[in-house]
């Protein structure tokens, strides 16, 4: 069953729109009436980061009637990796003034709404109802629970996909019979326990798969062709080069598709227990300034550098010595408590651990270095690669 | 009876760098010790301190999820296949 409008109330393609569509319209399964869905749809993606990026594009040539989307970043130098909604010339733009700009050159027939905003519970709901489907393409789960919840809320297929290193995930969730993310996941990770892809990385093309395999979905749904991606979870190793799907279901006790339980949004960055990461209060931290200030006088310390060994290749502050925090317990003991030890990572969080085990291990005179080695590049030395 | 446990790349560090396990159980809960027990890392990664799976790490015995099954008791068949799942969110 299509999504949208009955065949008679569906818009009329101009003589143009016939020529641009031709591929499109002499598949019997899409035609004429296949396409006047897509240029009848509202479809809305959230992000138009890496799955965006692919996700906007070709559903903007497919010829997606309107094409929300939901995005309040800017566009940095490091998404260009895999963000090809975006160009060099963008970089510092707002991703909507791109997004669009893109999207417009590629098929002026769409319609772009843009929604300068994160979503929130405060407008998801709102924003979501203007829609007949949504597309999932955010970065962090708290988002994707309010994604899904909304989607339950209105009733609106949510077509899923995440992605991480070199390996992806999507479905088609909240159909009328199908599972919700909840029924998939009814808890996310502690916060921390699973790194973003700003942290853990990843292969630039992996979202192009993914995002497509979205597109391919929503545009499934819209023209009501083929069999949904419902029920089905598809897993992409792209180091394997495997496609597997596993069955999901919904669960009777979901509290959002199955006991309804769930009537509203909720607080997400609570429910992900975002803000409950680790206190740092009893890590002693140390400036950039100050470290700085402290070689320039020759100040006898340990600098040591807990990144992994891809990172250390990158760059890294000179003086440093590595030692990972992921094997740290060894390291451990070729430190020395009688020294100055400064410790520090990417941008503090990992070496702040390695502190809390200095510490524990009886080190007194040890410090985390605020802000880790970015923060070292953009106030002491830009000649520090930045990534 | 010999039983693959698959794992996603991201858990290969905690396994020896491996994705791909065979190992010996009755039930998807002794093949998961099973294969834990040679990676003491992976363990905390597969279950919480009481044993049992975590509500973000989802295991399929031949594509069927366990949990609709009966969880880490659901018998496994010689050659059959466990595939690991965790809740990933990146975009």
């Amino acid at each position: 069953m299509p999504t949208g409008r009955p065949t008679s109330e569906l818009p009329s393609l101009s003589q143009e729109e016939i020529l641009r569509y031709s591929r499109h319209l002499i598949l019997p399964e899409v035609g004429v009436e296949g396409q006047r869905r897509l240029r009848d749809a509202r479809i809305l993606m959230v992000g138009a980061g890496g799955l965006g990026s692919p996700i906007g594009l070709y559903l903007a040539a497919a010829g997606v009637g309107r094409l929300g989307i939901v995005e309040f970043d800017r566009v940095d130098l490091t998404n260009l990796q895999r963000q090809v909604l975006h160009g060099t010339k963008d970089v510092g733009r707002k991703k909507l003034e791109s997004a669009r700009e893109r999207i417009q050159d590629l098929n002026p027939h769409v319609e772009v709404v843009a929604h300068d905003a994160w979503l929130t519970s405060e407008n998801a709901l709102d924003i979501v109802r203007q829609y007949d489907l949504v597309v999932d393409g955010t970065d962090n789960f708290a988002t994707r629970y309010l994604v899904n919840d909304a989607c339950v809320l209105t009733g609106k297929p949510n077509v899923y996909g995440s992605i991480y290193r070199f390996e992806g995930q999507s479905t088609v969730f909240c159909t009328s019979d199908g599972p919700c993310y909840r029924c998939l996941y009814p808890e996310p990770p502690p916060p921390g326990l699973v790194p973003s892809c700003a942290e853990g990385g990843v292969l630039g093309i992996l979202p192009g798969l993914v995002g497509l395999i979205q597109a391919t979905e929503a545009v499934k749904l819209v023209t009501g062709i083929g069999q949904p991606l419902v029920g089905r979870l598809l897993l992409v190793d792209a180091l394997g080069m495997q496609f597997r799907t596993v069955k999901l279901r919904r669960h009777p006790r979901c509290p959002a598709c199955g006991t309804r339980e769930l009537t509203a949004l909720v607080d997400y960055q609570q429910f992900c227990g975002v803000g409950r990461e680790e206190p740092t209060d009893d890590v002693p931290v140390m400036t950039v300034s100050e470290l700085a200030a402290r070689r320039r006088r020759n100040a006898d310390l340990d600098l040591v550098d807990v990144r992994e060994p891809h990172e250390w290749e990158i760059g890294r502050i000179d003086g440093a010595r590595l030692a990972p925090l992921s094997s740290f317990a060894d390291a451990l003991r070729t430190l020395d408590s009688a020294r100055d030890v400064v410790v520090y990572c990417k941008s503090g969080g990992r070496s702040a651990r390695a502190v809390r085990q200095l510490r524990a291990a009886g080190f007194r005179r040890v410090w985390n270095l605020e802000g880790g080695i970015l923060r070292w590049s953009e106030e002491i030395d830009p000649t520090v690669p930045r990534y | 009876m010999a039983v693959t446990l698959r794992l996603p790349t991201v858990l290969a560090k905690a396994a020896g760098g491996s994705t791909v396990h065979q190992a010996r159980g009755a039930t998807v809960g002794e093949v998961v010790s099973e294969v834990a027990s040679r990676f003491p890392e992976l363990g905390p990664r597969l279950r919480d301190g009481k044993g049992e799976p975590y509500p973000y790490v989802i295991f399929y015995l031949e594509d069927e999820d366990i949990r609709f099954q009966q969880g880490f008791a659901t018998p496994v068949a010689d050659g059959a296949e466990i595939v690991v799942v965790p809740a990933i969110a990146g975009g």
